[in-house]
């Protein structure tokens, strides 16, 4: 059994909670044990960076020190922690690079950390990011003999991100423009990978929040060249891809006048699909274009997401015809 | 200062440049910035994806640096506009840490509170806000708060998308604390004291 360290990362537990349901439910079928770091924080994002860089590297780097201590208290203790993030991943990994790179830095970190009784020594731990685990060290042969579902027929758009292959101070990557990393990947689980220029490029990150206009145009071109391309979706192996994609492509169309609809799912959500897994058991169903028309080539059906619960606060109140309703009872009501 | 520079061409000193302006940048930036290797070839501002909403490409803002104008280098979009996305850090044939130097302009424009024509500072810091509080991210504090500051108009639009979030279950009503808030704390107020000077 392969073990390693997690780092969920704060998307992972909110609007990326797909990622982690779809990254629970193939562990099992590959035999990979993740333990996740007890009480790690935030990366900091690409936030903390441009206020205050010792707090920032600071932040990073107690998730490594309390990692650290995590696998030194452990018999067979594994140095490797795995982030499914592509910006949590290049935090942690730029902050122990940095910190050889120019030992001041750890000093002044360390400096920081005693405050709170912790330390890390710079390269204690190897810090690479799910998908590199996956097609590295699990492999693609491993990751072939567990499909049951073949994606045969699916058209996906292979989207890496940019801060996954890049800068790569590890060299880790196949390549920093053109990684074919999640491309091989995505043919062993049968699905026909489509040609996609423009996998590293950019999201727009925070920019959806700060700049719009500049964000929009940049989703516009991965959506459109995903769609003339004739893919039925994108895969992507970042919270931040997929939030973009997803959530904002509705104010994108608006902006631009435009129509297109290129669902965006987790690459493990289609690694789940292909190892015979549930779209329900994966969190697929919540993303905001819906995967439903995509999938259904492959035969899947796709729930319709659960409709918001509206919480009743009284049953007394003016009288409503009950068939406004849709004259279903709910649990609470029907205790009463 | 072109005065001083005129001076020194007078006096045939016209070598010896000021370049205390970019040895702070590169000294503020993590790692080894690289900064005084640049060679203004302009393959960064070629290979940006955004270079069209900045003020000044990033080989421009270099050469601002490298000549001192600190004012105008602390007012340029472009440490905000850049999205980090490593594509001119790569291709650098000087290895220049440039979406690092990005980081380090940012930090200088809030303290000088020089850049203010942008959302920017404030999404970040009320993020950072955030995880000085809990330790995690909190999104929809953090989206609410910036939000109604600075895009309330944009608000009806993002109904949809915000509705849809918070009801699949995306967007947590409630933030996640940490167990040790106080240790974090601790680290945070002492790295708030120290600054990386060699």
């Amino acid at each position: 059994m392969n073990k390693y360290l997690l780092y969920p990362g704060c998307s992972l537990e909110s609007s990326a909670k797909a990622y982690m349901e779809s990254l629970n439910a193939i562990l099992g079928p590959l035999d990979v044990h993740f333990e996740e770091i007890e009480d790690w924080n935030c990366c900091g994002a690409t936030e903390y960076l441009g206020i205050n860089l010792i707090p920032a590297y600071s932040l990073i780097t107690r998730n490594l020190a309390l990692a650290a201590r995590q696998s030194a208290a452990q018999m067979d203790g594994t140095r490797t922690i795995v982030a499914p993030c592509s910006a949590c991943y290049l935090n942690l990994a730029k902050a122990d690079y940095y910190m050889q790179e120019r030992p001041s830095l750890g000093v002044k970190v360390n400096e920081a950390l005693e405050a709170g009784g912790l330390q890390y020594k710079a390269g204690t731990l190897d810090v690479r990011h799910l998908i590199d685990v996956l097609v590295y060290d699990i492999g693609l042969d491993t990751i072939r003999s567990k499909v049951t579902r073949p994606l045969n027929g699916l058209r996906v758009a292979p989207y890496m991100g940019c801060m996954l292959p890049r800068p790569d101070y590890q060299h880790r990557w196949s390549d920093h423009e053109h990684p074919t990393e999640l491309d091989d990947l995505l043919r062993a689980l049968g699905a026909e990978v489509i040609d996609y220029p423009l996998t590293t490029s950019c999201c727009g990150g925070h920019m959806t929040q700060i700049g719009p206009e500049t964000a929009f145009e940049l989703i516009r071109r991965l959506v459109a060249d995903a769609d003339e391309r004739g893919a039925h979706l994108m895969a992507t192996v970042c919270p931040m891809c997929q939030l973009n994609i997803d959530a904002y492509q509705g104010e994108m169309n608006h902006y631009f006048s435009t129509g297109y609809h290129m669902p965006i799912l987790f690459f493990t959500q289609l690694m789940g699909l292909a190892f015979g897994k549930e779209p329900g058991e994966l969190g697929i169903g919540v993303e905001l274009v819906s995967s439903r028309n995509a999938l259904a080539n492959l035969g899947v059906e796709v729930p319709i997401a659960q409709e918001p619960t509206v919480r009743k606060r009284k049953d007394e109140g003016l009288p409503m015809p009950r068939r406004l309703l849709n004259g279903r009872k709910r649990g609470k009501e029907a205790v009463k | 200062m072109p005065h001083m520079t005129d001076e020194r061409v007078r006096a045939g000193l016209a070598h010896e440049e000021d370049l205390s302006l970019l040895h702070e940048v590169s000294m503020k930036t993590a790692g080894v910035s690289h900064l005084e290797m640049c060679i203004q070839c302009g393959t960064c501002g070629g290979s940006c994806p955004v270079a069209m909403d900045m003020d000044h490409t990033p080989r421009m803002l270099f050469a601002m640096l490298r000549a001192g104008m600190r004012e105008e280098v602390l007012r340029s979009n472009t440490p905000w506009i850049c999205v980090s996305c490593y594509h001119c850090v790569v291709r650098c044939p000087q290895e220049v840490h440039i979406a690092d130097v990005m980081y380090t302009l940012k930090g200088m424009a809030i303290k000088a509170k020089l850049y203010q024509d942008s959302t920017a500072p404030h999404f970040s810091q009320t993020f950072v806000g955030m995880v000085e509080t809990y330790g995690r991210g909190f999104e929809l504090g953090l989206a609410s708060r910036h939000y109604l500051r600075y895009f309330p108009l944009r608000l009806p639009g993002m109904m949809p998308m915000g509705f849809g979030m918070i009801t699949k279950g995306r967007m947590p009503i409630r933030p996640r604390k940490i167990k040790h808030m106080d240790q974090l704390k601790a680290i945070l107020k002492r790295a708030k004291q120290l600054e990386l000077t060699s």
